[in-house]
């Protein structure tokens, strides 16, 4: 029978990482995430895992970096000004190949903004927070229950793609408390890392296995000695200056991700299929925009609800087809337009755009958002 | 299409108004097999301040988490009062403590103005546990509306509260049940 | 020529290495692996990890488990690493800026845990591979491109921060006593807590060349005539003191190791049981 927990959204992330077995976690306290680094501190060392605070953002990730170098499945989780500072050690989880989760709760900004209370304008910083070119995994949940399921499948997602993979939730959810049916075992994946199985002399590091085009990675005590590095490497992991071997580096930091771009992408939809209007909205707004998408439909406009599940990479050909077919959407977002460029790369001008921005601290009301479909329905 | 039933609870920080709805949505949640969710909004300080934390109950499954026209509201102070009495819902109910809220504004709600923070300092012996006494209101008018059963909410308090207190806590509990009565 | 022990816990094939000739980071190096090797620690148990700078290129060249990552933060990635896995030997290799400016946080922190981590603090007063650029440890008055009048902040003495902060061994030596660096190496892997050992190097090319220190012989003798034994400095003025080298080991005491505490705690509340 499975269980039912009354969690909030923070102890619900770090709940469903332990059921994915992170075992790990390296962090720094700061509002509204800090309940995920308690929940970790009061379970990890019961299930022989290891927990440590650390001295600062930056040392916080490093930790649950080493740990994962060191064989574990590792965690970190932050909001906004702490997400600013681990940027330069996720850039090397990124060049460095190694799987993390990293949590951002997001809060209002820039700069210290408002710790306890709700924004969504760290979308950008997700997909381009750190220099250089890489591919992004992120998750945006919108309910206590999808925290426990998103932090399995960012680890999932993680140990396979051997990379970081970022759930951006945000303080209303974080905070939230609500049912969870907590699932059974046998009812979802778990995937661990894929290590080598040749011997420790010919062990490269960095060379994809040719059927599915990802690297094996070692553990740092198991037998094999590699190098690790955040200068751009050839396959064996060293320091390359070689225009061929930065190429083929580079292009495969994108390409791991693109290829598998399909098994990725995730999103929801209701009411789209003869929806003149499609709400588009991600995260704890997509429950604001559901509610009036409903209110609406009751109302007897045709009105439809799209929300992805991951943001990155961004269901952008699966809005395509519904948009073009709908012709209208409207994208409320808790900031000053970010995800709506997205929408707008998605559509290529098959679909007028009606974006909303809201950055007082609180979420859109639902009337709100029914009233701009009612608008955009004359 | 009304398949909601939202609660709020209001008053200063430090009344417990946050573990009250916790309590709420747990019960739901846990002992009636409801969906629930529960939100809050506070400012940074811990004690002092406007606390405001909400409960939505249903049946089905719930979009917007937060009350926009509350059907119940367990208020505790005046500022409270003065700032969201006017958001009750349709038919809803109002409840007032009547030691901190001393007038309340015109309103369509029936509104209950019962001495809840009285009960937990007299009759019960201890101002802390103001927020039980609430529940034990809040049990009685959700038993009353057909929502959920006292003893659900009972069971609740009596997970939550630290061990060694339960006693205090459900007489506490006790004691507003019967206010309403 | 260096024995082939030494040789075999070499990536030969990357040299020769960055190094400007003369460098006294070759010295340290080979001092760590003779270290590292008379220990009895094998290159699969043993992680060498770095920062940034001249002196975070020596895992590149070392055979072990080794880990290059970003400035400064080397000691965070090394904490992780050793709370992960305590069973392995971990190296850090650094540089003067990368430790005391950068990652000055992660240091002291370090200190602070006292987990069980070999910090070898390689000193040459320059930020030597940016071009010459003042560093915490840079003397008063010396020249750097960024302090082209002679600098006027006062540096920071490692080994006295090392202490302050907390860890349990803590020595100082130069370039000039190859034998000495190796022995305190040796003594800071064997300690069971954190250990510092900062070693007096050469920078001649961004240093050296503006301070009167132009070759790697100048340096050399640099050390040897103003190097003080701590025994001799302890009955000697400040006065007297003044623009020496005291060398020695400063500390050596016990106190729990961070991973130990770490598995007490695991151990006290029945969690390796699950």
């Amino acid at each position: 029978m499975p269980r039912v927990e009354f969690w909030q959204g923070n102890a619900s992330i770090a709940q469903g990482a332990l059921a994915a077995g992170c075992r790990f976690f390296g962090g720094y306290p700061i509002t509204p995430s800090s309940e995920i680094a308690e929940v970790m501190a009061a379970e990890l060392p019961a299930h022989n895992g290891r927990f440590i605070q650390m001295e600062d953002e930056i040392a916080g990730i490093a930790a649950a970096i080493g740990g994962s170098v060191a064989g574990f499945k590792a965690m970190t989780a932050t909001s906004g000004p702490g997400f600013s500072l681990k940027q330069e050690n996720l850039g090397l989880a990124y060049m460095a190949e190694i799987p993390l989760v990293v949590v951002d709760v997001m809060r209002g900004g820039p700069s210290t903004g408002l710790p306890t209370s709700i924004a969504q304008q760290d979308v950008m910083q997700a997909r381009w927070g750190t220099h250089g070119d890489h591919a992004t995994i992120a998750y945006a949940p919108s309910s206590v229950q999808e925290c426990f399921e998103v932090a399995i499948k960012a680890f999932n997602m993680a140990e396979r793609f051997r990379q970081p993979v970022l759930i951006m939730s945000d303080e209303v959810l974080g905070h939230m408390r609500e049912k969870v049916v907590v699932p059974d075992r046998e009812t979802y994946t778990i995937v661990n890392r894929k290590k080598p199985s040749c011997a420790p002399d010919v062990f490269m590091p960095y060379k994809p296995d040719p059927e599915d085009n990802l690297p094996p990675m070692a553990s740092f005590g198991d037998g094999y000695r590699w190098h690790i590095t955040g200068l751009t490497h050839n396959e064996w992991g060293f320091p390359t200056n070689c225009p061929e071997e930065i190429a083929k580096k580079t292009a495969r930091l994108m390409d791991k991700v693109n290829a598998y771009r399909d098994d990725i992408v995730e999103f929801e939809t209701e009411s789209v299929e003869d929806a003149r209007i499609i709400v588009v909205a991600f995260g704890s707004v997509a429950r604001t925009a559901l509610s009036a998408v409903r209110m609406a439909r009751s109302k007897g406009l045709k009105v439809g609800y799209f929300r992805p599940i991951v943001l990155w990479p961004f269901p952008d050909r699966e809005l395509e087809a519904l948009a073009e077919k709908a012709g209208k959407l409207i994208v409320p977002e808790l900031n000053y337009g970010q995800m709506v460029n997205e929408v707008e790369r998605s559509v290529h001008g098959k679909a007028g755009i009606t974006q909303m921005s809201l950055v007082n601290g609180e979420l859109f009301q639902p009337s709100e958002i029914l009233e701009k479909i009612e608008e955009v329905a004359r | 299409m009304r398949d909601r039933y939202e609660i709020r609870f209001a008053g200063s920080g430090g009344q417990g108004v946050i573990l009250a709805a916790v309590v709420v949505g747990e019960a739901a949640a846990i002992f009636e097999g409801l969906n629930s969710v529960q939100t809050q909004s506070y400012g940074p300080e811990a004690r002092g301040g406007k606390s405001k934390s909400e409960v939505v109950i249903s049946r089905g499954s719930i979009d917007y988490p937060k009350a926009t026209t509350p059907d119940l509201q367990i208020i505790l102070n005046q500022a409270s009062c003065d700032e969201f009495i006017a958001q009750t819902g349709k038919g809803g109910i109002v409840v007032v403590d009547d030691t901190y809220v001393s007038s309340v504004p015109e309103t369509e709600a029936q509104v209950f103005s019962l001495p809840i923070v009285k009960t937990a300092r007299e009759k019960v012996g201890r101002e802390l546990v103001t927020n039980m006494v609430a529940l034990g209101v809040t049990a009685k008018i959700l038993e009353k509306k057909g929502l959920m059963k006292a003893e659900s909410l009972k069971q609740a308090v009596l997970a939550r509260v630290p061990k060694g207190t339960e006693e205090i806590n459900e007489k506490a509990f006790i004691e507003g049940y019967k206010l309403m009565e | 020529m260096p024995r082939p022990e030494v040789m075999s816990w070499l990536r030969k094939r990357f040299f020769p290495h960055l190094w400007c000739p003369g460098c006294g980071h070759g010295i340290i190096m080979h001092a760590i692996l003779r270290a590292l090797i008379d220990s009895g620690k094998t290159k699969e148990q043993t992680v060498i990890a770095s920062g940034i700078g001249c002196s975070s290129r020596m895992p590149g060249y070392i055979d072990a488990c080794t880990i290059h990552t970003t400035h400064g933060r080397s000691l965070a990635f090394a904490t992780g690493i050793k709370l992960a896995n305590p069973e392995l030997t971990i190296v850090d290799v650094m540089g003067d800026g990368d430790c005391t400016a950068i990652g000055g946080n992660h240091f002291i922190h370090a200190c602070r845990r006292n987990i069980g981590i070999t910090a070898v603090v390689m000193n040459n007063n320059i930020y030597g591979m940016t071009g010459g650029q003042a560093s915490p440890t840079t003397p008063l008055g010396a020249k750097a491109t960024t302090a082209p009048y002679g600098a006027i902040d006062p540096p920071f003495d490692v080994c006295k921060l090392a202490q302050g902060a907390g860890a349990t061994y803590v020595a100082r030596t130069t370039v000039a006593q190859p034998v000495l660096c190796e022995q305190y190496i040796k003594n800071g892997i064997a300690n069971r807590g954190f250990s510092v050992i900062e070693i007096l190097t050469n920078c001649h090319t961004q240093f050296g060349r503006r301070n009167n220190l132009r070759t790697p012989v100048d340096n050399l003798n640099f050390f040897k005539k103003n190097s003080v034994p701590l025994a001799k400095a302890q009955g000697m003025t400040p006065a007297d003191l003044e623009g020496k080298i005291v060398t020695g080991e400063f500390v050596k005491r016990e106190a729990p190791e961070y991973t130990d505490l770490y598995r007490s705690l695991v151990e006290r509340i029945g969690g390796d049981e699950r």
